[in-house]
């Protein structure tokens, strides 16, 4: 059990904080205006985006960890990285390559998963 | 029951009997809960780089870990319960996305696998994916300008 040990309290603390603020200022959104969940979450991942590509969100993920990169946010922040560091290394051409390419895993995942469990799960009968 | 004669004494009524400030409790529910899955990623995560992985990859494994716990709950019809309850807490964590692209996948597998569930998968996830993408191709295009 040396993992426990290795844990790190402190900062489990601050993605624990980081990452419900974030998702009240998702909550404020739901409750207050009246876009769909579908919207905030397109607000969310340009947001992340945008600020990723400013740099300013580095500085989020390096303070809080998973507490930035879990939320909607943390993924655009990701596709905006991967666009930067890919042209970094080979050009204009990586800013189409980079993006998805960073998060290819996620978006691989959630495709087969759901076409997995398209498979396996019975639609549920909607009680009228 | 006292008689309720002006608008002031109903207005009162209506405050005493209506739940109080559900905004306040639907924020500390998403609070919560959303801080709590992202304490689950950081966990993975750090179990990830303890087994010796570097941080990108480690990342990833938590992306891919969550959505794939965030898939069986939903095809158990569990993550719903979740959600409803919680709110943002699950919807803006990428356990959200997750949930939108198998909940349909399920829900129209009677349209049939390739329109319906091959289809219908994207109702949600496609807009995230399209202005994701969309805003990281400008962001990667500006920074090979500068």
């Amino acid at each position: 059990m040396e993992f426990i040990q290795s844990i790190d309290w402190l900062q489990l603390l601050r993605c624990f904080i980081t990452g419900g603020t974030i998702c009240i200022i998702g909550q404020i959104l739901l409750d207050k205006t009246k876009l769909t969940s579908a919207r905030i979450l397109v607000i969310f991942v340009t947001t992340g985006a945008i600020l990723g590509g400013l740099g300013i969100y580095q500085y989020l993920i390096d303070f809080a960890g998973a507490g930035a990169t879990v939320p909607l946010t943390g993924f655009g922040a990701n596709l905006a990285k991967g666009a930067i560091e890919s042209v970094k290394e080979i050009g204009l051409l990586g800013a189409f390559i980079g993006g998805v390419k960073a998060s290819a895993g996620g978006i691989a995942a959630a495709i087969f998963f759901g076409y997995i469990a398209s498979l396996l799960a019975k639609p549920k009968i909607k009680k009228q | 029951m006292e008689q309720i004669n002006t608008q002031k004494q109903y207005d009162k009524l209506v405050k005493e009997k209506s739940p109080n400030s559900p905004i306040l409790r639907d924020c500390f529910n998403a609070f919560w809960v959303g801080g709590l899955i992202c304490s689950i990623g950081q966990i993975i995560l750090d179990f990830c780089i303890f087994k010796g992985m570097d941080a990108t990859l480690a990342s990833t494994v938590v992306s891919i870990a969550l959505i794939a716990i965030s898939a069986l709950l939903t095809s158990l019809n569990i993550f719903n319960r979740i959600g409803k309850f919680a709110g943002a807490g699950t919807l803006i964590p990428i356990t959200g996305f997750a949930n939108s692209i198998v909940s349909p996948a399920i829900e129209y597998k009677s349209e049939g696998y390739v329109m319906g569930v091959g289809g219908k998968m994207f109702t949600v996830a496609g807009p995230v994916l399209v202005f994701g993408i969309s805003t990281s191709i400008i962001v990667g295009i500006i920074a090979s300008i500068f």
